[in-house]
């Protein structure tokens, strides 16, 4: 890894966040260095979709920082004022996301959406994109799917071009907003073996999800969230088999 | 001489008008279309007051007779000291008119696209006007193409009030026929005889725009079944 790079893909200090006076995130910290993969669990509820979804700025923390790869997200250099659209834009360029509900745009087809970013957002050549993403759908195992709508897809598939999508940015991480949990149970092999894949070639990874047996093969480190507050942070084997806290053997006790 | 050899007589009179009516239409509805689209941006995005008086201008608009809206802005403003000719009075009328209308018709069914793809527009790195352009609105006008088709014959048919305000388009010239020679009934037939045919192109363009919603999965006929 380049010497100069800092330590933390992504760094979350302090994070606080209440709607409508309920506080959902209280103080939470989370480090995730390159190449890593975290999985954070926690009781629905507990905060953990709008942590993820605070690292990249969909939602606004009321206090606290996060940086990506060293770089503050969503305030300036001067730390009071507001990122202009076009600088949240290109930092939000290098954070790729799949969510739960997948989101692809329906009017583009699947390739189409896989390259639409890259070609618009980077400013990649046409010719150069459509090779790429033609690559990653071939990876995730939908090349033959090319050319068709999202509305065919299964839902297996269509998060498979969530994360080619994801993947075409070259993104410093990804997150993983519960990327199986509006899957049949049949099809939630197929997504969690791309994710797999994707973890062992040293993808830098947050990963929210209920699947307890992914999350301790894949995970280099478990953060364990309940109430809005980190509680545990853990090895996989360690927090599985030995939780220190009277919650996470709650939480886990439901799973076994 | 019969009444038909009459308004052949005159056709150049009756295609001039022709001619003068598409030039109307097609410039308003185009950029009334345009203008309509930074008008819904500004509305759903823009700061709290500014999307709030848009939306106020809009609403006001869309309650407006037309035929008083153009009569206000060729005979109404000269007492303020502004005055346009017929056909920049015509023009404007058509394009603030119909911006209003399509705007509303933007407007409901950008609420019925869901959020998640907006987000995943933001979390893909686009800007909000370039999410804008190339993720929401191109699904607004596939959405709600037979919606805006209709209104964009509304607009066509609209021209004709601008004969009132002495613009020399279709309506006015066959008005300018039948007068002189007295042949009320053939002239305003062959009148309304193009209005259809330009009605029927549009249809058609409406069509081709329906089967490309119908083959991604975004037209009436599917989202019916699919619910």
């Amino acid at each position: 890894m380049d010497t100069s790079s800092p330590p933390f893909a992504v760094e979350v200090r302090n994070v606080s966040k209440s709607f409508a006076g309920i506080e959902v995130l209280r103080e939470v910290c989370l480090n995730v260095a390159h190449g890593q993969t975290v999985s954070v669990l926690g009781p629905s509820g507990s905060g953990k979709s709008t942590l993820l979804r605070c690292i990249n700025w969909l939602e606004e923390p009321d206090s606290g920082e996060i940086l990506i790869a060293g770089v503050r997200i969503g305030v300036r250099a001067d730390g009071k004022t507001h990122m202009p659209d076009r600088e949240l834009a290109r930092m939000r360029a290098r954070i790729g996301m799949v969510f739960q509900s997948f989101n692809l745009w329906p009017h583009l087809s699947v390739i189409e959406n896989v390259t639409e970013a890259p070609i618009h957002v980077l400013g990649m050549a046409e010719d150069e994109a459509i090779g790429r993403a033609e690559k990653l759908l071939e990876k995730v195992g939908i090349g033959e799917k090319r050319d068709a709508y999202p509305y065919v897809l299964s839902g297996g598939q269509k998060q498979r071009v969530g994360i080619a999508r994801a993947l075409a940015m070259n993104p410093e991480v990804i997150l993983f907003d519960e990327p199986t949990s509006a899957l049949d149970p049949e099809l939630v092999g197929e997504v969690l073996a791309a994710m797999r894949a994707l973890a062992e070639e040293g993808m830098t990874m947050v990963v929210v999800t209920h699947e307890m047996a992914f999350a301790r093969e894949v995970s280099d480190e478990i953060v364990f969230i309940d109430q809005g507050c980190v509680v545990e942070r853990q090895a996989p084997e360690a927090f599985f088999d030995r939780p220190q806290t009277a919650r996470a053997r709650q939480f886990l006790s439901r799973y076994t | 001489m019969n009444k038909w050899e009459i308004l052949w007589n005159h056709r150049e009179m009756i295609l001039g008008g022709f001619k003068s009516t598409l030039v109307l239409f097609g410039v308003s509805a185009i950029a009334a279309f345009l203008l309509s689209s930074l008008i819904v941006l500004a509305i759903r995005t823009g700061r709290a007051p500014f999307g709030r008086v848009v939306r106020g201008v809009v609403d006001g608009m869309r309650m407006l007779p037309f035929l008083i809206y153009a009569y206000l802005l060729y005979y109404g403003l000269p007492s303020l000291g502004i005055r346009f000719d017929a056909w920049t009075a015509g023009f404007i009328a058509l394009i603030t008119y119909h911006a209003a209308y399509f705007a509303e018709i933007l407007r409901g069914t950008w609420a019925t696209l869901s959020t998640g793809q907006a987000e995943a527009a933001r979390a893909h790195g686009f800007t909000t006007f370039m999410m804008y352009r190339r993720i929401i609105l191109p699904q607004l006008v596939l959405r709600a193409a037979p919606v805006l088709g209709n209104q964009v014959i509304i607009c066509l048919k609209d021209t004709a009030f601008l004969s009132i305000i002495t613009v020399r388009e279709l309506t006015a010239a066959a008005s300018a026929v039948q007068s002189q020679y007295f042949i009320p009934f053939e002239a305003f037939i062959v009148a309304i005889g193009l209005y259809w045919l330009t009605s029927m192109l549009i249809e058609a363009l409406v069509a081709r725009l329906g089967f490309a919603a119908e083959r991604k999965g975004l037209g009436y006929k599917l989202a019916a079944v699919r619910r």
